[in-house]
């Protein structure tokens, strides 16, 4: 029978199934931060078991670390309950092991779905889980990857299993070439608009289409992980010449006749031709203009040349309250144009927007000019050690400082407000992470989404732009 | 974990759609390393006035009134009545952990998100989908009856008023069902499969060494 890709990466890892269709699912890589892990550890501890392939873990401290000041070390940490939870990882892998950590201060540090493609840890055909629930990212290789809770983590850790039941399978197509200016961010924002934050709940979503093949790893990556945004645990996109490429050379990527091997068996993973999908949307990709969200919900979003939307005009009443509490939230007006949005503070980073591809495109706007001044603080955090030392070999990062932004260390920064970085209340940002959801940024924080260069190009401006008349 | 097969509760609406984990648990709690103390920080940025910090005493710090779980009558309310797509966003676990500790055994929502669903069962929680107007139905009754509760019977798979005026069939999956009826820890049931597990591990070791590299 014809099968989706998600079918074959579900049938190829079942190791037993129930007769209610309850799965145990085999885990073949396991990424692992400070924030969901320590329970988990502390679970195996008391119940005395032992991790059953403690190789395929692939560890990182990300949410708490600081982007400043490493040259204090640990003790630069001012935050003692984050340091703690840090030292914790520390010390869980010390005790139990890893296939490879990255800790704090480590040159291969970085944002756990950053790190775990850059270093081929995350490969085709595999399945992957974190306790966190972007691991929809690493789906952009071809794997069926998910997010998991702390008690997943600690079942992961002890099984290699997960009790699992399989979704169903959506598609969503993009067909036809996008506009200047209209990256991977604007297509996932765009289909979010379209089926909102829980049209894909209970699926597992396969991004398909030309417009979707013509993205690099890069922009593929930026698309899965804002699948979970539209409701969807995992998402996915078919192995190509694409992936492969990226993939050759990695760290953790076999070579030799290993990888010639592992390259055949890649290549069958897409989906059949006559596979049936229990949902299916298409897209055009020449119609989508680059996304400005406006709300406090990743799916209150619009074209930067649209407007703030008007409440009086939504019939559903749960909605319009709804709509009417965000725009209260984010002080803003019906009808206001986007290009209007004046904002305080700029973020371009977090595992939606910080790889190599989302700094050139930040760099590529910002080149040569100065920040608005009424931007208060405009950040450059890199998602990871490597991503960063490549943007320092390319130049990048002399062309944002000199531009006003700030050049950081890795880590997830702003994005979540659990470090040192975070806006004060009311504030205004431009943000090309993944959640606009209240206070996600800080306390009373106004985030809008977009991608890396309409980020750049309103913190030159003070405003939004249309990056795609502007170019 | 503490089983649950017959609870019957005060209900507490929560009347907004997307409520997602950051407002169930805020972020900056996630930098415990601990399973317990957040139920006093369960909606924290709406439950107070001021801002919430680990280590605080709760029990000092200005309730915003306007709240409904702050109302004098939803106190000790331990079903908790919802909109859409409850629990959406991060896949903290801290948010069942917190709903548990504050007194909540049952969510009713149109929808769940998905990490949140499966979340909620491995902690003692038992989220409830009903049709969205039932849900609709039992928001008005709410609002209507002051003391109105609900009595829930995982078993037989309804949840119901005192009186059987009003019941409803909900699904779950036999297996979440039988695991939260019996209060068992998953691992130990996964574990009896270990040989199959090992099995399996062995054939794919050998037919895709790089998974494993
Ligand atoms: S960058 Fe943001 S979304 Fe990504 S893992 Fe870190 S906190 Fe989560």
């Amino acid at each position: 029978m014809a099968q989706t890709l998600y079918d074959k990466l579900w049938d190829s890892h079942l190791v037993h199934v129930e007769q209610d269709g309850t799965a145990l699912l085999y885990i073949d890589r396991h990424l692992v931060h400070e924030v969901t892990s320590p329970q988990a550890f502390e679970g195996l501890k008391i119940a005395g078991r032992k991790p059953w392939r403690i190789d395929s873990v692939v560890a990182t401290a990300d949410h708490n670390t600081p982007t400043t000041d490493w040259d204090k070390g640990m003790p630069g940490i001012q935050d003692t309950i984050a340091r703690l939870q840090i030292e914790t990882l520390d010390s869980n892998i010390r005790e139990y092991g890893a296939k490879v950590y990255f800790p704090f201060l480590d040159k291969r540090q970085g944002i756990v779905h950053v790190i775990g493609p850059e270093n081929g840890a995350t490969l085709p055909g595999m399945t992957v889980v974190c306790g966190d629930s972007h691991t929809s990212t690493h789906g952009a290789f071809g794997c069926l990857a998910f997010g998991v809770g702390t008690s997943e983590v600690e079942h992961v850790l002890a099984t290699q299993c997960l009790v699992s039941r399989k979704m169903k399978n959506m598609r969503v197509n993009v067909d036809g070439v996008v506009g200047p200016g209209v990256t991977g961010k604007d297509i996932i924002l765009a289909i979010i608009g379209r089926i909102g934050t829980s049209g894909g709940t209970g699926y597992a979503i396969e991004f398909a289409g030309s417009a979707i093949r013509a993205l690099s790893m890069e922009g593929r990556m930026t698309v899965c992980n804002m699948a979970v945004e539209a409701g969807a645990r995992a998402g996915m996109i078919a192995v190509d010449d694409t992936t492969i490429d990226y993939l050759k050379g990695r760290p953790f990527a076999p070579s030799g006749k290993g990888w010639d091997e592992a390259v055949v068996y890649w290549r069958t993973l897409k989906s059949d031709a006559d596979a049936k999908f229990d949902h299916e949307i298409t897209l055009d990709a020449a119609a989508i203009r680059p996304q400005v969200t406006w709300g406090t919900s990743p799916e209150m979003v619009v074209a930067v040349d649209g407007t703030v939307p008007d409440p009086d005009k939504e019939k559903d009443s749960v909605r319009r309250e709804g709509m009417e509490r965000a725009l209260s939230y984010m002080g803003l007006k019906p009808r206001t144009p986007v290009t209007d949005i004046t904002l305080d503070k700029v973020f371009i980073g977090s595992c939606t927007n910080s790889r190599i591809e989302d700094l050139r495109a930040a760099a590529a706007v910002v080149k040569g000019r100065r920040i608005a001044k009424s931007i208060r603080l405009a950040l450059v955090v890199p998602g990871s050690g490597p991503v960063k030392a490549q943007a320092e070999r390319e130049g990048l990062d002399k062309i944002f400082v000199a531009a006003g932004f700030e050049w950081r260390e890795p880590g997830c920064s702003m994005c979540l407000a659990m470090n040192a970085d975070f806006l004060q209340p009311e504030e205004r940002c431009a943000a090309t992470s993944n959640r606009n959801f209240e206070g996600r940024q800080g306390d009373r924080s106004r985030t809008h989404l977009v991608s890396p260069a309409m980020a750049a190009a309103a913190a030159i401006a003070g405003h939004f732009v249309d990056v795609s008349r502007t170019n | 974990m503490e089983k649950l097969t017959l609870h019957s509760g005060l209900v507490a609406p929560l009347d907004r759609a997307n409520v997602d984990t950051d407002a169930i648990i805020p972020k900056q709690y996630l930098k415990s390393i601990k399973r317990t103390g957040y139920g006093p920080a369960l909606f924290d940025a709406w439950r107070y006035l001021d801002h919430g910090e680990p280590g605080m005493d709760h029990a000092k710090r200005p309730l915003n009134a306007e709240f409904v779980l702050n109302q004098d009558r939803y106190r000790g309310a331990s079903i908790l009545l919802a909109r859409s797509n409850f629990g959406c966003g991060s896949s903290r676990e801290h948010a069942p952990w917190a709903l548990l500790e504050y007194g909540f055994r049952c969510v009713i929502a149109p929808s769940f998100a998905d990490i949140f669903y499966g979340n909620c069962f491995k902690n003692g929680v038992l989220p409830v989908v009903l049709k969205e107007a039932e849900v609709d139905r039992l928001f008005h009754e709410c609002a209507a009856f002051p003391g109105f509760r609900l009595t829930l019977d995982l078993d037989k798979q309804r949840i119901a008023t005192l009186d059987g005026a009003l019941s409803y069939g909900f699904d779950v999956d036999a297996f979440r069902k039988y695991c939260l009826l019996n209060g068992l820890d998953d691992i130990g049931l996964t574990l009896r499969h270990a040989d199959k597990i090992r099995a399996f591990e062995t054939g794919r070791r050998e037919r895709f060494p790089w998974a494993f590299g």
